[in-house]
């Protein structure tokens, strides 16, 4: 009640200044201009989430769509699924999570723990310029490393490759944030009972931190499913299901929707496109509702 | 039993089962551990920095043979004739121009929109709407790239030929608004929209950290002089969170540069031997499109080597970009501190 008081009573003071009509509706319009700032990044958002909805949720609720896969399916025909590309998706970025974690989660306990100096500015500064590596130069990389110098033929393999340089920095800055809020006394408590670094760290540290870190490999899994780059770039669509990462090719949903696109005047294929697209979607907020899920049963409270 | 010297004579006897007690019992002090994990976390940093330099290193390495043969000035020239490998002719001129210049108009709408939203979500939102606000634009970012380019060239795409015309007609004069008979929906300038969309969860999420972050005694103090809550953010909230806006902006540059899907699906290439022109109203590619768009042609080692040096020069423009950005935030942690 006071504040409301004083609020009122500092108002009534500025109306008797002489600009103070002026200054009243700039506050006005910069309040309007905010809300407005608002409402105009909605817009986009609603619009393309009714587009992928009304275009293609009808497909999703088909069973057929998380059965079967496009094998002997054209252009022009409907029927088929997704589920060679869904898995192809879960598949690689699995595996790059698998290459992902070890290396961020060790690099952010070298940054934390051990890292001091040169070197660990060094790596500090290396993880940042690997945060902004623009896909397409991730994926060139990979393919003047595995394709050019080595003669290997583009594999889905070489995909998960291309996609780790992106997720690594992800987790490398997520687990590092959390490694910090550790507090340090659960590390000299620990100390000081004579147990080794190393066992401080698996055994206290990590564990405290775990939730969080979990909530950075999810989110750096959903940054690196949408990626379409590397896939163009280190391998060609697939329409049947296949498992084999190191020989043929494989599915994925990005390359769906971009192998689809060309026949977008097709009515069958644009509506496998936009399916295709709310899929991926789907299951990139599911990893993303998941991490925050995950980060609200944290230990570590900022 | 004890000296000024802090030598006793028990030092040297031996115990009952016959070791001397400064030796120990040897019980592990987990000093093998540490150097194990301890090796393995900078081994894991070390892998980091080896990344970066094979980048660099594999980049050049396969650009430099296909630059020897080329036969036009590579930063002047706006050709690309890589069909014939000993009479290729690239530049990245157009390309260079192209990436430039739809990151940077993505950039000017996407930092004071995102500046806009982020005050919005900290200092105008009610309580119930400011987290759920902004985990809404940060759904935006869920949205991936090949969405965007697909939604962009098939749903907004026409919606954006009447403002194109409105520019053209009103602002022609200009050489970046001049006729480029291209499609409007497939221009430089509406994917620099769309850009700017892709890129505003970035700028958000870290202006509203750092405006988050503002001491509440510098606001009080701005309102405790009579200041409007507007007079208070720009006194106050805007200036302290000035560096971080910038490198936020810079981050977001770096992000628009790379993106590589939406301006492929988006942006019709110019047919080859096109003249020069600055409009943003033309068609074109950037570094990231190009390389994308010929991946289906990487034969020959030469041929791809010219893309590998398309791909190097976005490398070099992300990564000065990202530095800059580093620079600004580790000067604002200077100054907090």
């Amino acid at each position: 009640m006071s504040t409301v008081d004083t609020a009122t009573a500092t108002n009534q003071h500025v109306d008797l200044g002489s600009k103070s009509a002026g200054r009243a509706v700039k506050d006005k319009v910069a309040q309007a201009v905010m809300w407005l700032a608002f409402v105009i990044a909605m817009i986009p958002l609603v619009w393309i989430l009714a587009t992928v909805i009304v275009k293609g949720g009808s497909l999703l609720l088909e069973s057929q769509w998380w059965t079967h896969s496009q094998q002997g399916i054209t252009n022009r025909r409907e029927g088929g699924g997704a589920v060679h590309a869904i898995q192809g998706t879960l598949l690689q970025g699995f595996v790059t999570a698998l290459i992902s974690v070890p290396i961020g989660v060790f690099t952010a306990v070298y940054l934390v723990e051990y890292g001091r100096g040169k070197l660990a500015r060094a790596v500090s500064f290396m993880v940042d310029i690997l945060t902004g590596i623009p896909s397409v130069v991730a994926a060139l990389f990979i393919y003047a490393l595995w394709v050019t110098t080595f003669g290997f033929n583009r594999i889905p393999f070489a995909v998960c490759l291309a996609l780790t340089i992106l997720m690594v920095p992800t987790i490398v800055r997520s687990t590092e944030e959390m490694l910090k809020l550790v507090p340090n006394e659960l590390r000299e408590a620990s100390y000081a009972l004579g147990v080794p670094k190393w066992k401080t760290i698996v055994k206290i540290v990590l564990p405290t931190a775990f939730s969080g870190i979990v909530t950075g490999i999810l989110l750096g899994l959903a940054r690196v499913m949408g990626e379409t780059a590397p896939l163009i770039i280190l391998a060609p669509y697939f329409r049947s299901i296949s498992t084999n990462l190191f020989d043929g090719l494989m599915g994925t949903l990005p390359t769906m929707i971009n192998d689809g696109r060309d026949n977008m005047g097709l009515l069958p294929t644009q509506e496998r496109v936009w399916a295709a697209s709310l899929t991926l979607i789907l299951l990139i907020l599911v990893l993303n509702l998941l991490g925050r899920l995950v980060s609200r049963m944290s230990k570590v409270k900022s | 039993m004890t000296s000024i010297t802090g030598v006793s004579a028990a030092d040297s006897s031996p115990d009952p089962d016959g070791r001397t007690p400064l030796e120990g019992d040897r019980a592990n002090t987990g000093r093998l551990g540490d150097k194990l994990f301890g090796g393995a976390a900078t081994a894991a940093g070390l892998i980091i920095i080896l990344i970066v330099t094979l980048i660099g290193v594999f980049l050049i390495a396969q650009a430099i043979p296909a630059l020897l043969k080329n036969k036009d000035n590579f930063l002047t020239s706006q050709a690309w004739d890589v069909s014939n490998p000993d009479e290729m002719r690239f530049g990245i001129a157009r390309l260079l121009w192209v990436t430039v210049s739809s990151s940077v108009v993505a950039m000017l709408i996407a930092v004071p929109l995102g500046v806009a939203i982020a005050l919005f979500l900290t200092e105008y939102a009610p309580k119930w709407l400011a987290k759920p606000a902004a985990s809404l634009v940060d759904l935006l970012a869920a949205v991936p790239s090949i969405v965007y380019g697909l939604w962009g060239a098939n749903i907004v795409g026409q919606y954006f030929e009447p403002v194109g015309d409105f520019l053209n007609t009103y602002f022609g004069w200009m050489p970046l608004f001049a006729d480029a008979s291209n499609a409007r929906g497939s221009s430089i300038a509406f994917v620099s929209i769309v850009l700017a969309i892709m890129i505003l969860p970035i700028v958000t999420a870290l202006s509203r950290e750092v405006f988050a972050q503002t001491p509440a005694a510098h606001k009080e103090a701005a309102l405790a002089l009579g200041a409007t809550k507007w007079e208070m953010i720009r006194t106050a909230v805007l200036p302290f969170g000035k560096p971080g806006v910038i490198s936020a902006a810079m981050l977001a540059l770096g992000r628009a540069l790379g993106e590589t899907l939406a301006v492929m699906l988006i942006v019709s290439a110019l047919a080859s031997g096109s003249e020069w022109n600055l409009s943003l109203l033309a068609g074109g590619e950037t570094f990231a499109s190009k390389i994308a768009n010929n991946a289906g042609e990487f034969d020959s080692p030469s041929k791809t080597g010219a893309y590998i040096a398309a791909g190097l020069v976005l490398f070099i423009l992300t990564f000065v970009v990202n530095a800059i950005a580093r620079i600004v935030i580790e000067r604002r942690k200077a100054f907090t501190e």
